[in-house]
């Protein structure tokens, strides 16, 4: 096939051609182990500010998420890793509209339908 | 040991059921019968079901999405003709658990069965022609995709005859496609086959968006692509994102039905209406998936027949690429009425009209390329042309329904069915048509016959306006869908008109098989000798028809836009250069034809609750898996003066590759 | 210009989306990768269906009462370590070493069984004290959730082991090498699919 190995971009993660070293995955597994325990922590603790938690814990988690897909995956916005990162934002994108547009949308039909449980009452 | 399967599951009561069963399974045999007399399994299976050839892996959807559009418009005939005769107190002739039937397998054999099959089958064609390589990026892949649809196909089929189909429409909303209201096996059937064809739809969405991003003659950037395939690009995207929602969904009523979940029963916390929402997040891009490639079938269509580039090729991609984004943002449009506040309605009704913009600016683009061109009436035109009046008019009707409050009143209305009838026929079927017509010489080496090519499309354009105009003046008079009779014997007369329309339609598809045979009887008359039968535009006409398994004897070198054009218009300048080299083929492959034999048994037996048959199923698939996983031998080598040879040999004109 | 003296482009100067088909590791790679997009698009609607019915109890114990967030813990450990020794085992292939890559393959084996064992012993304490997934639309929402994810976590096992067989075999020829990257972006993709699993389903019940 094609001798430009460098032709359309890289592919995601490791292949032939990348030159990934060891320290990648020590390091990334320095920070997701940070960024795990602080999550259980954060679950656990009184000394954060109730309400304030479950933002914090997203944000650890996606902290954690782009961690992973850094030093494990490494996917980066180099022009050799476009498609896998514009493939990347078009998944997320559509991942943030099922689960937000769902919850939304969901939110607002049961705030105005009758609960089922009744609903289902009127029938008999 | 058998399940819930027994004798009684045959419909021996229900005449029509085994009238019907009868002459298809009397076709099936004499068809298979007919192949084992005359000694064409060799042939068939070293050629067709097996092969790994995108070529001959689209002929075969095609075929299959032709087949089944005579099966799906069997429903459509009878749903009419009961219509016809229902007014008033009139009953009609088919019981209304034997209509709900009809109306859910004709939704589900069309969109599924018919629509994408064939844009599936059309882009896999083409797409590797236009882009100048030898094949898509995963050719085994490709043709198990295939046999996976064809194993949904035959699951569909299988319900005529033992059992039933589900009675819940088209998409099996919940409750009443819950266990409590649907005991039977429709909605399994509908379910599993749904399923396994869903897995290879969402391949085949992997495997195009691989091909069309990675895969492209030097020189081909992004913007030197055929708008085809920048519209394949966003409708394999759009099933890359949008088929894991449906198998999810599906998975979650399956796990309702079989193992007594509760995602969306009426009970323990379910909620029927996250079916709703998320289906319709697979639905929505859905129709897109299906448009999209017709879109790009006209855009070749209308510029190689007007003899101009394509006007606006930024904005037409600007455009397809925003209809990929924006069909994701629009899908509560199709459940306005059920419950949601204002403000959500409102947002995704603005939504729903925004995206009729970018497809507004592709049917100017159309006629800016039509206009000043030299147009040659040929019947991809015909098509084309039939296309862009009554989409536009499905179109508007569309984002008049865009309306939440215009909603309220024709939600499930035959309003509604006039409209989604209007853009599938309208653009999707159209943009098949001409497709299947403007590529039909290119697969076999011949072009189809004129005139009966046109009769057929006059048949479908005139029958499509009596079959539908009338449903939208019933839809407004408050005539809804999926009804089996109705009260006000005053809607008769549209009834009988929409009848007529549908039977003037049923000539066009008869006209359509004519055509094919006739074609094929006379074909020497219209052989094609160049690989140019259209004086075309792009790298697909720069090879011979039909191309060799490798498609291009010499790997093309792009410049521009319009590639082959511009090669002819500088002297048939040499696209391909440098010496023949020898081609790696990838060797025909058995996997695809095996896994649909296993998925085929794995879902009859999960439907019937036999559960060591769906052992057997299983097992065998991941057997069919490892051994390919350790099949070696999986390239044959053309030396290059077999390539050369060929080439010189071929029908290609001047300056071909 | 002659159009014969030209070659296929490959200097600096040329964009990358114009040197012609990329190479087949690369092809390989990134249909992997949209498989990869489209399976947790999945995973996106099963988040989305317990967001939404993780209330319903049915007047049951909620996700709080149930959980136990020390086994999670111990879960997520195995589960991250499994990540980094699959990396190291990806690293070796790389260097054509099976005496490099085994031990590590092992290893992402053993961390990966544990982690189903722990997850099977959750389900079925919770299956013996009531509260299956037919009890509720919140339980329902829970076992799939957590049970698909454990099922990817299976057929991942069942791949590496054959990717074992299949090095054993047929050596570290380019195919398996390009299937063992593959197993080595899906398991990387299992572990981001958990990080979101354990900080909604079990950080975040109340």
């Amino acid at each position: 096939m094609n001798k430009d190995s460098n032709a359309q971009g890289k592919a995601p993660g490791i292949t032939e051609h990348s030159r990934i070293r060891r320290r990648s995955y020590l390091i990334g597994l320095f920070y997701a182990t940070i960024l795990t325990l602080a999550s259980f922590w954060a679950s656990s603790t009184d000394l954060i500010y109730e309400p304030g938690v479950p933002i914090l814990l997203a944000v650890l988690a996606i902290a954690q998420m782009g961690v992973h897909l850094v030093f494990f995956l490494h996917i980066s916005s180099a022009p050799d890793q476009t498609n896998n990162f514009l493939a990347l934002a078009f998944g997320i994108f559509v991942v943030g509209l099922v689960v937000f547009g769902s919850m939304i949308i969901m939110d607002n039909l049961n705030h105005a339908m009758m609960p089922m449980d009744q609903l289902m009452q009127m029938q008999r | 040991m058998l399940g819930k399967l027994t004798w009684a599951a045959i419909p021996f009561d229900q005449p029509i059921v085994m009238i019907t069963s009868g002459v298809i399974g009397f076709v099936l045999l004499a068809t298979l019968g007919l192949v084992t007399v005359k000694g064409w399994w060799p042939y068939l299976w070293r050629e067709w079901i097996t092969s790994v050839d995108h070529k001959r892996i689209g002929v075969m959807y095609v075929l299959l999405a032709l087949v089944m559009l005579v099966r799906g418009f069997a429903d459509a005939i009878m749903m009419r003709s009961q219509l016809a005769l229902a007014a008033g107190g009139a009953q009609g002739y088919l019981p209304p658990e034997h209509y709900d039937q009809i109306f859910s397998a004709h939704g589900t054999i069309m969109i599924f069965f018919v629509a994408m099959p064939f844009v599936i089958g059309l882009m896999n064609f083409a797409v590797p022609l236009q882009l100048g390589v030898r094949d898509v990026a995963f050719p085994v892949l490709n043709n198990v995709s295939f046999w996976l649809t064809a194993a949904g196909v035959l699951l569909v089929n299988l319900s005529l005859f033992v059992g039933e189909f589900a009675r819940t429409g088209w998409l099996a909303y919940p409750p009443l496609s819950e266990i409590t209201y649907s005991p039977g096996v429709g909605v399994d059937y509908y379910l599993w086959s749904l399923q396994i064809s869903g897995i290879g739809t969402l391949l085949s969405g992997i495997n195009l968006t691989t091909t069309i991003l990675k895969l492209r003659a030097p020189g081909m950037g992004y913007m030197r692509m055929p708008i085809f395939c920048w519209t394949a690009l966003a409708s394999n995207l759009l099933i890359v994102a949008a088929f894991p929602v449906l198998t999810a969904t599906f998975a979650m009523l399956l796990l309702d039905r079989y193992c007594g979940f509760h995602f969306f029963t009426n009970d323990a916390g379910g909620n029927p209406m996250m079916y709703i929402n998320l289906i319709w997040i697979w639905g929505h891009p859905e129709v897109y998936i299906l448009i999209l490639p017709a879109f790009g079938v006209f855009s070749e269509v209308v510029a190689t027949f007007s003899g101009k580039p394509l006007f606006g090729y930024r904005s037409m991609v600007m455009a397809t690429m925003a209809i990929c984004v924006l069909s994701f943002m629009v899908w509560l449009h199709h459940f306005f009425t059920m419950g949601a506040g204002a403000d959500v309605n409102a947002f995704f009704g603005i939504m729903t009209m925004i995206i009729a913009v970018p497809t507004g600016v592709k049917v100017f683009n159309w006629l800016f390329t039509l206009y000043g061109g030299r147009i040659r009436f040929t019947v991809p035109i015909y098509w084309a042309l039939g296309f862009m009046v009554t989409f536009v008019i499905g179109g508007m009707t569309g984002v008049l329904m865009a309306i939440p409050p215009a909603d309220f009143v024709l939600h499930n209305s035959l309003f509604l069915i006039a409209h989604f009838h209007n853009t599938a026929i309208g653009g999707v079927v159209f943009g098949a048509m001409a497709g299947y017509t403007y590529w039909f010489p290119k697969a076999f080496g011949f072009k189809l016959d004129e005139r009966l090519g046109k009769a057929s499309f006059w048949c479908w354009f005139i029958g499509f306006y009596l079959a539908f105009m009338p449903l939208y003046a019933l839809g407004l008079m408050g005539a809804t869908r999926r009804m089996q009779h109705y009260p006000d014997a005053h809607w008769q007369p549209l009834m009988l008109v929409a009848l007529s329309g549908a039977v003037l339609i049923l000539f066009g598809i008869g006209l359509t098989v004519v055509q094919l045979a006739v074609s094929i009887r006379t074909r020497e008359r219209r052989r094609d000798l160049t690989g140019d039968p259209w004086n075309g535009r792009t790298l697909e006409w720069s090879t011979s028809s039909p191309p060799p398994a490798w498609n291009f004897s010499r790997v093309p070198l792009v410049k521009t836009n319009d590639a082959f054009w511009a090669s002819k218009q500088h002297g048939h300048e040499q696209l391909g250069e440098g010496p023949y080299v020898p081609v790696h083929l990838p060797r025909n492959n058995p996997t695809g034809v095996f896994l649909a034999f296993f998925a085929v048994v794995l879902g009859f037996a999960l439907i019937w609750h036999i559960w060591w048959m769906a052992m057997v199923g299983l097992v065998g698939s991941i057997v069919v898996g490892l051994l390919q996983a350790w099949r070696t031998d999986t390239e044959t080598v053309v030396s290059a003066e077999q390539v050369a040879a060929i080439h010189e040999a071929s029908t290609a004109g001047e300056g071909a590759i | 210009m002659n159009v014969m003296t030209q070659t296929v482009p490959t200097s600096e100067a040329v964009p990358l989306s114009m040197r012609g088909p990329a190479p087949v590791q690369v092809v390989v790679g990134y249909g992997f990768w949209l498989f990869l997009l489209s399976d947790i698009i999945i995973f996106a609607a099963l988040f989305a269906a317990y967001a939404v019915l993780s209330g319903e109890t049915n007047e049951g114990p909620p996700g709080a009462a149930l959980f136990d967030k020390t086994h999670v813990f111990f879960e997520t450990a195995c589960l991250l370590a499994s990540s980094m020794t699959c990396g190291f085992a990806t690293l070796a292939v790389q260097r054509r070493s099976m005496l490099g890559a085994f031990p590590w393959m092992v290893v992402t084996l053993i961390l990966g069984v544990t982690f189903l064992g722990m997850e099977w012993a959750e389900f079925v304490h919770m299956l013996a004290a009531g509260n299956g997934p037919s009890r509720s639309a919140f339980l329902s929402a829970f076992f799939t959730l957590v049970g698909t994810h454990g099922l990817h976590v299976t057929v991942g096992l069942f791949w590496l082991v054959i990717m074992m067989l299949q090095a054993a075999t047929l050596g570290l020829r380019p195919i398996v090498r390009r299937r063992f990257f593959c197993f080595g972006l899906f398991w990387h993709a299992l572990d981001i699919v958990w990080i979101g699993v354990f900080t909604i389903v079990y950080l975040g019940a109340r």
